[in-house]
C-alpha cells in the first residue's frame, strides 16, 4: 500500500486535470455556437447585437419549463410539461425565432448603431423580469432539476456523464457549424455579405435587403437560443443572475479573436478566450498577491483588453475572412494559388 | 395624488442626472458619428475619482451649509472633471482615432467603446473594490416644499446645477469658436474640414465637454444614491441612450428633455408595476421613440 502513497495524490490530481478539461471542453463548445450564431449575424451580415446573452437566456429558460416537471411546493413557473429534452430544445429554437423577430422587425430597418441600444436593453429587460415577475420562472430562486439528456442510459451503460455531455455539445456544434457552414457559403450567404459591404449596392441589384437582414438575425437567434437549452439541461438549474450582460461581451470578444466571417475563426475564439477566461483561475496561486486576489477583476480587464487590441491591430482576427466567390470558386480561381510558384522559379530560369 | 407629486419630484432629480448624462452623450453621438458605450462606465470613474479626493484622501472638508457633502466636494470634482476628460481624449487618441483614421465603420467604434467599458469597469474594481460606498455618512433633514412634498437640500442642488451646465453648454456651442465649429463638424465633417475647421481638435474638444459633463454626472448620482462599480453600466446606460434618441441624436438640449421625461416616468410608473420592472421604462420610451420618430422629439441636429 505504500508505493501507492507518494502517487497517489498525482493520480487525483490527474484525473482532476481531466475533469476539468472535459468541463472545459464542454463549455467551449456551446460557447462556439453562441459565437456561430453571432458570426451569421455580425461577421456575415454586419448586423450588431449587444444581447447574445438575452437569445441563450430565452432558450435556456424555454428549454427548461418545457422539460421539467410541474412546479412543487415554494415553487412557482409556467410549464413543467416534461416533454422529452429534444423537444425543449426546439421550443428554445423557436423561442429565439420569435424573440428575433420581435427585436429585428421594428429596429432592423433603422440605423444599425439603434439596434446595438435596443438588444443591449432587451437582455437587461429580460433579466429583471426573469427576476421580478411572479409566476413566470421562479424568479431568483431560478430553476433547479432540468432532465438532464441520456443521464440514465449513460449510467445503464457504465458511461462517465461528462463524457456524453461533452459528445452531445460537440456534436450540437459540429451540426450548427455545418448548417451555419452551407448557409453563409450560399448565394443566400453572398447577399448577406454584399449587405455588410453595401447594403445601398445589395438593394439596387434588386435584393430586398430588409428580409435578408430580418433572416440573418433569426437564423443568429435560433442558435443562440439552442445553445441556450443545452447549458440548461448541461447545468440542470438556471437562474436570472448567470444571464450578465457580460456574457455577451465575452461571445464578442471570441468572435473577434477568431475572426468574424469565419466559421471555423468563430470556433477557434471561443476555445483561445475560453482558455484565458478559464485558464486563469487556475494559475491564481501563482500570480503575485496583487493580482491573485483580484483575479476575477484582472480577467474581465483582459477581455476588455482583448477587444480593443484586436480591433487595432488584427481586426481580422486569429483566421481572417476568406475572400470567396462561391464555394465552388475561390477568388481569383486557380490562377493566384499557381502565379506566385511561376513567379517563384522565374529568377533561377 | 400627493404620493404621485412626490414621485414626479424625485423623478425630476433623477431625470436631471440622465439629462445631463446624455448631454454629454449626444455631443460625442453627434459629433463623434458612434454610439459610445463607455460613456455610463466614465460616469462611474467620475464618481470615483471624486471619491479618492474626499474618500481616499480624507479630503471632505466642513459640511457646505445643509448639503451632505463639505467643501472637499468642490476640489474633488474639479479632479474628477480633470480625470475624466483626459481618460475620454486619451482612449480617443489611443483607439478611436486609428480605427476612424483607418475608415472604420460606426459599429467596429461602437464595438471598441464596448472593450473600453469593460476595461474601466474592471480597473474601477480593482481600485476601489466591488463593495458599495458613499461620500458621507449620516442623516440630512429634508426641506418640505409644499403639502407634505419634501426634498433634500441635495437633491435641490442636483437640478440647479444641471440647469446651469445646460446654459453653459448654450453659451459654449453658440458664443465661442470651438461651439461654431462643434456644430460646424457635427452638421458636416467634410465640409467642416474643407472650411478649415481643424475637426481632429474639434473632437478633442469634444470629449473634454463630454468629459466635464458625464464627470459632474456620475457625482451627483452618487450623492443621490451610492458608488458601486457598475453603477453607471447597470443604472445609467439605456436611460441616457433612451434620452438621447427620443431628444434626436446630437441635440443636447434634446437629450435634457429626454432625460427629465424618462427620469419622470421611470419614477412615476412605480406607482402602478412593482419596482423590479423600473429598468424596462427607458426601454419602452427608447423603443417608442425609434418606431414613431426615429430622428427624435427635437430634431437631430445641434
Amino acid at each position: 500500500m505504500d508505493i501507492y502513497a507518494g502517487e497517489l495524490p498525482a493520480l487525483i490530481a490527474l484525473a482532476g486535470g481531466l475533469n476539468w478539461t472535459v468541463g472545459f471542453l464542454t463549455t467551449v463548445a456551446i460557447l462556439g455556437i453562441l459565437v456561430l450564431g453571432l458570426n451569421i449575424q455580425w461577421g456575415y451580415t454586419g448586423t450588431i447585437n449587444f444581447g447574445v446573452v438575452a437569445f441563450f437566456m430565452v432558450g435556456a429558460y424555454t428549454s427548461a419549463v418545457l422539460t421539467l416537471d410541474p412546479p412543487r411546493e415554494f415553487e412557482s413557473y409556467v410549464g413543467g410539461l416534461e416533454l422529452p429534452v429534444p423537444v425543449g430544445w426546439l421550443g428554445a429554437m423557436l423561442a429565439g425565432a420569435v424573440l428575433a423577430l420581435a427585436v429585428g422587425l421594428p429596429t432592423l430597418r433603422l440605423r444599425d448603431d439603434f439596434l446595438a441600444i435596443a438588444t443591449i436593453g432587451i437582455a437587461t429587460i429580460l433579466r429583471s423580469i426573469a427576476n421580478t415577475q411572479e409566476g413566470l420562472v421562479n424568479r431568483a430562486r431560478g430553476l433547479n432539476g432540468i432532465p438532464r439528456p441520456l443521464q440514465q442510459q449513460a449510467s445503464d451503460a457504465g458511461l462517465d456523464y461528462d463524457w456524453v455531455l461533452l459528445a452531445i455539445a460537440a456534436l450540437v456544434l459540429l451540426a450548427v457549424y455545418l448548417v451555419v457552414h452551407h448557409a453563409t457559403a450560399s448565394p443566400w450567404g453572398r447577399v448577406l455579405r454584399a449587405i455588410r459591404e453595401n447594403e445601398e449596392t445589395a438593394r439596387s441589384v434588386g435584393k430586398p435587403t430588409a428580409n435578408y437582414r430580418v433572416q440573418s438575425f433569426v437564423l443568429g437567434g435560433v442558435v443562440m437560443a439552442l445553445a441556450g437549452a443545452i447549458w440548461a439541461h448541461r447545468t440542470g438549474t438556471v437562474a436570472p443572475d448567470a444571464f450578465d450582460n457580460f456574457f455577451t461581451f465575452l461571445v464578442w470578444t471570441m468572435l473577434i479573436v477568431g475572426g468574424s466571417g469565419n466559421n471555423r475563426g468563430a470556433v477557434l475564439g471561443a476555445l483561445a478566450v475560453g482558455l484565458v477566461w478559464f485558464g486563469i483561475p487556475l494559475v491564481q496561486e501563482d500570480l503575485p498577491d496583487a493580482l491573485g486576489t483580484r483575479v476575477f477583476q484582472v480577467r474581465q480587464m483582459l477581455i476588455g483588453l482583448m477587444i480593443v487590441l484586436f480591433l487595432l491591430l488584427r481586426p481580422q482576427g486569429l483566421l481572417p475572412e476568406e475572400k470567396t466567390v462561391s464555394r465552388h470558386l475561390r477568388a481569383g480561381g486557380r490562377r493566384q494559388t499557381r502565379w506566385p510558384l511561376f513567379t517563384r522559379r522565374r529568377p533561377g530560369g | 395624488m400627493s404620493e404621485i407629486v412626490h414621485l414626479t419630484v424625485i423623478g425630476l432629480i433623477v431625470g436631471s442626472i440622465i439629462g445631463l448624462g446624455a448631454m454629454g452623450l449626444t455631443l460625442t453621438y453627434g459629433i463623434l458619428r458612434f454610439a459610445n458605450f463607455a460613456h455610463a462606465d466614465l460616469m462611474t470613474l467620475g464618481m470615483y475619482l471624486a471619491f479618492f479626493v474626499v474618500g481616499d484622501l480624507g479630503l471632505a472638508g466642513a459640511e457646505l451649509g445643509p448639503l451632505s457633502f463639505g467643501w472637499g466636494m468642490i476640489p474633488a470634482a474639479l479632479f474628477a472633471i480633470a480625470g475624466v476628460s483626459l481618460v475620454a481624449v486619451a482612449t480617443d487618441r489611443i483607439v478611436f482615432r486609428p480605427l476612424r483614421d483607418r475608415g472604420s465603420g460606426f459599429l467596429t467604434l461602437a464595438v471598441a467603446s464596448l472593450g473600453i467599458g469593460i476595461m474601466l469597469r474592471a480597473a474601477i474594481q480593482i481600485v476601489w473594490g466591488p463593495a458599495q460606498r458613499r461620500y458621507t455618512t449620516g442623516i440630512h433633514e429634508a426641506w418640505t416644499i409644499f403639502g407634505d412634498v419634501k426634498i433634500k437640500p441635495d437633491q435641490l442642488l442636483i437640478i440647479a446645477l444641471t440647469a446651469a451646465a445646460a446654459v453653459l453648454l448654450y453659451l459654449l456651442l453658440y458664443r465661442t469658436r470651438l461651439g461654431t465649429a462643434m456644430r460646424a463638424t457635427s452638421d458636416n465633417p467634410q465640409l467642416a474640414e474643407a472650411s478649415g475647421i481643424d475637426t481632429e481638435r474639434v473632437r478633442q474638444g469634444t470629449w473634454i465637454v463630454a468629459g466635464a459633463l458625464i464627470a459632474v454626472a456620475g457625482i451627483m448620482f452618487a450623492v443621490q444614491s451610492q458608488l458601486r462599480f457598475n453603477a453607471g453600466f447597470e443604472f445609467m446606460l439605456l436611460p441616457m441612450f433612451a434620452a438621447v434618441i427620443v431628444g434626436g441624436i446630437g441635440n443636447p438640449w434634446g437629450a435634457l428633455a429626454g432625460g427629465l421625461l424618462v427620469g419622470v416616468s421611470q419614477e412615476v410608473s412605480t406607482e402602478w408595476i412593482d419596482t423590479g420592472f423600473k429598468p424596462a421604462i427607458p426601454f419602452v420610451i427608447l423603443i417608442a421613440a425609434l418606431i414613431l420618430r426615429p430622428r427624435g422629439l427635437f430634431g437631430s441636429t445641434i
